[in-house]
């Protein structure tokens, strides 16, 4: 029986295999894709950390930050722990090797990385690989599981936990490559899934796939969601494809300018605040653009070469010299799975979670620009320590295979059922709905109006199915069961979301456009038989 | 307009229309599935160049699906030298095991004071995200499927050139079988690098190196020639002649 199994293998999972294998347990990492494909990748800005390398900076001034940006919302002994250990976080991705980018000061080890101002930060806090910072960070780190002798089991889709008396003992898995479902014992389990944003397909920078899986498969398993209602809204995707444009365009000193040429909201100012003064823009059919043609080609290639390459690809502009045409899309989702000062969450026992599906309530209403990869790599190797405490003391009886059973039954009922909507459809308009109704600024009509838009969607996914009936690789099954845990997630989100009467952080509502001191709390959603 | 798409139940090249203009091929592919054939598969993630899921092959020439844009005609093919799973997605396993094999991560971490132009030295090889376009180019995996490949050795390059590490040797002494010798310099990957990364040259970089810590070219030991050399390793090619 494995000690430790990581679900998901991006930064998150990757982080708490290292400390859980450090720390002396046997460690299996198990995911719907391959490690290095994951929402990591797609980091680009920076990740914080009080260095001071450049300006003055102080771990209680990036403690500050965050508790400001998170509105009232975030647990502030969460905080301090996360900013906290932030600096020897740091000390350990330069220990195995990550290419951070460079000051010239003759200093040694962590002293010369680079640091950058992102929004709502006090200091040039984040440090960076140019604009490919998580994708340098979790190349580094998988070659440092290849190291460690960690275990992989790639393309397998979680299908449910196994949790007999509130304890987890295992997880029940959808081999993509075979069909066959199979169970897998363990003794504590880190979730690292990832989150939900691409519930607004089509109105996300988020990639195909993260529909908050393991978030769902909690919630199913007795498990606690919260603050599901904050999803922030990242002010720069390109127009046309919502591909990220990092907020280190702004950090380098990038202007928002509508049609007129016009700037009309400081660039630094936290993420919802920047998001809603574009959607004003837009509302009276302003269109919005990213000028950062006065920083010059060469220094636009060395900070932002990957922005300059994805510009040309999908808008057809030269950052260099036009202008790059953006909206505001969906972006990072601040609630998740309800976790303790350990990070188990709350109601399975052996369970824990870290990085973006969890809550740990270090982010509250609106996450700051690079504590992401900051929370997956410090939170993610929390999570793999104390997931390795846990298993010390857990008992190694097996569970039994009564939900092996009763998955295998679900997946084939699937194969045999007939289709006649098409859940991709049904998809987009989900994506649709929730950017439309459920986007950067909420109304309670609107709101009641798209749960119940949803509660029809629910019902009718008894009409839906797959019309790929090939046992193996069949990614149709794969995206029909990622689409009805989005569909599970999603009143989650919009009930929490007529609940709070009033605007704080990412969730902003007409007709309550102040912070309300009765609403100083968190949503926890639970089922209970 | 109409694309090509090679299945693999079949073993044929089934032709889908699709609406008019300009689109990536990665957003053709999900269109497709979509809307009129739900069993063609593939493999996607980020659609933004960087998660290194969608390699394909498009007119025998490897291609980020997210990055191509259609054009009338195309052939769609999977990745070559893997294992097809089923349509365009293939097994990656192989491939990555080749990382295992070099040993590519930082074997001992020593301080070092590390600089702009230090960061420069491997800033590209670090871009590698693994999508395997430059191990479906390789020649070299036709005759030699234990090859340690582009990618792998692109990754011994970027930790054996880091300041950080104490102990390149062990990198190095682990890409000499199947390793640096065997590459035919002939420059494929890196034309087809979505990245623009280079490892061609990466990898005579390695062999400069390897003769430095007392390796030789295991072809010219054979032959006797003697002396060091930086050309094609006994198979005919000429070094220069890149692509």
């Amino acid at each position: 029986m494995i000690d430790v199994l990581v679900i998901g293998s991006g930064g998150a999972g990757l982080s708490a295999a290292l400390a859980a294998k450090e720390a002396g347990a046997s460690v299996l990492v198990i995911g719907k894709m391959y490690p290095t494909n994951s929402q990591t990748s797609m980091a680009q800005g920076g990740m914080n950390a009080a260095l001071g390398n450049v300006d003055e900076d102080h771990i209680s001034l990036h403690i500050q930050d965050t508790i400001k940006s998170a509105h009232g919302l975030c647990d502030e002994d969460m905080v301090r722990q996360m900013c906290g250990d932030a600096p020897k976080t740091i000390e350990w991705l330069e220990s195995i090797g990550v290419p951070f980018s460079r000051l010239d000061n003759s200093k040694e080890g962590i002293a010369t990385i680079s640091q950058r101002q992102m929004g709502g930060a006090s200091a040039k806090r984040a440090c960076y690989a140019q604009d490919y910072t998580g994708l340098k960070i979790l190349h580094t780190l998988y070659d440092t599981c290849l190291k460690e002798g960690i275990d992989f089991m790639d393309e397998h889709y979680l299908l449910n936990l196994i949790v007999p008396e509130d304890t987890v003992k295992g997880a029940t898995f959808l081999d993509i490559r075979t069909g066959e479902v199979k169970q897998i014992d363990a003794k504590s389990i880190v979730m690292a899934t990832g989150g939900y944003g691409s519930i607004y397909h089509g109105f996300t920078t988020n990639m195909y796939g993260a529909t908050g899986d393991g978030i769902a498969t909690v919630l199913r398993a007795g498990g606690a969601v919260s603050d599901m209602e904050f999803i922030q809204f990242h002010p720069t995707a390109l127009k046309h494809s919502c591909i990220l444009v990092s907020e280190s365009a702004r950090g380098e000193g990038g202007y928002l300018v509508n049609e007129a040429g016009e700037r009309f909201i400081d660039e630094l100012k936290p993420r919802d605040e920047v998001a809603r003064a574009i959607f004003a823009q837009m509302k009276e059919a302003q269109r919005v653009f990213l000028d950062v043609r006065h920083l010059g080609e060469e220094k636009l290639m060395e900070l932002l070469p990957q922005e300059v390459e994805l510009c040309k690809l999908h808008e057809h502009v030269d950052p260099a010299s036009e202008l790059i045409p953006i909206k505001p899309v969906a972006h990072y989702s601040m609630g998740g799975i309800d976790v303790d000062y350990a990070l188990e969450v709350n109601g399975i026992k052996g369970c824990f979670a870290a990085g973006e599906c969890s809550n740990a309530k270090v982010h509250g209403a609106n996450r700051l620009g690079g504590n992401s990869l900051l929370e997956i790599t410090a939170f993610g190797r929390f999570a793999g320590e104390n997931a390795y405490k846990h298993s010390i003391y857990a008992s190694s009886k097996p569970a039994d295979d009564a939900q092996l059973q009763k998955d295998q039954k679900e997946i084939e009922a699937i194969f045999s059922k007939e289709s006649s909507v098409n859940f991709y459809s049904s998809r987009e308009a989900l994506g649709n709905l929730f950017y439309e109704k459920v986007g950067i600024v909420r109304e309670n009509g609107q709101l009641n109006e798209a749960l119940q838009e949803v509660i029809a969607m629910q019902v009718s996914q008894q009409q839906m199915g797959i019309s790929d009936k090939n046992k193996t690789n069949n990614q149709n099954l794969i995206e029909f069961l990622e689409f009805k845990n989005a569909l599970l997630l999603a009143p989650t989100i919009i009930s929490a979301a007529i609940a709070r009467d009033e605007s704080r952080g990412a969730h902003y509502k007409v007709g309550f456009e102040e912070e309300n001191e009765d609403f100083k709390k968190h949503f926890v959603l639970q089922w209970k038989d | 307009m109409q694309i090509k798409i090679l299945r693999s139940e079949t073993n044929t090249y089934q032709e889908y229309r699709l609406p008019a203009g300009e689109i990536p091929l990665l957003s053709a592919l999900v269109y497709i599935k979509e809307a009129q054939d739900a069993t063609l598969t593939f493999s996607a993630g980020c659609r933004a160049s960087v998660c290194g899921t969608c390699a394909v092959r498009v007119n025998g020439r490897e291609e980020l699906a997210c990055s191509y844009k259609v054009k009338p005609g195309d052939v769609i093919e999977p990745l070559q030298y893997h294992s097809v799973l089923r349509d365009l997605k293939v097994d990656k396993d192989k491939a990555k095991g080749t990382l295992k094999k070099a040993t590519t991560w930082l074997q001992k971490f020593q301080e070092a004071p590390l600089t702009p132009e230090d960061e420069k030295r491997t800033e590209k090889q670090t871009d590698c995200i693994l999508c395997n376009a430059c191990y479906s180019a390789c020649p070299v995996f036709a005759v030699n499927p234990d090859f340690l490949g582009p990618f792998a050795l692109t990754r011994a390059y970027r930790y054996s050139k880091d300041k950080r590490e104490g102990n390149a040797k062990t990198i190095i002494d682990n890409i000499q079988s199947n390793g640096v010798w065997d590459c035919t310099l002939c420059g494929e990957c890196t034309a087809v690098c979505p990245k623009g990364i280079d490892p061609k040259m990466d990898i005579t970089m390695l062999r400069g190196t390897s003769l430095q810590h007392g390796h030789q070219d295991p072809s010219f030991a054979s032959q006797n020639f003697g002396g060091p050399d930086f050309g094609g390793g006994g198979f005919g090619f000429d070094p220069n002649a890149g692509f």
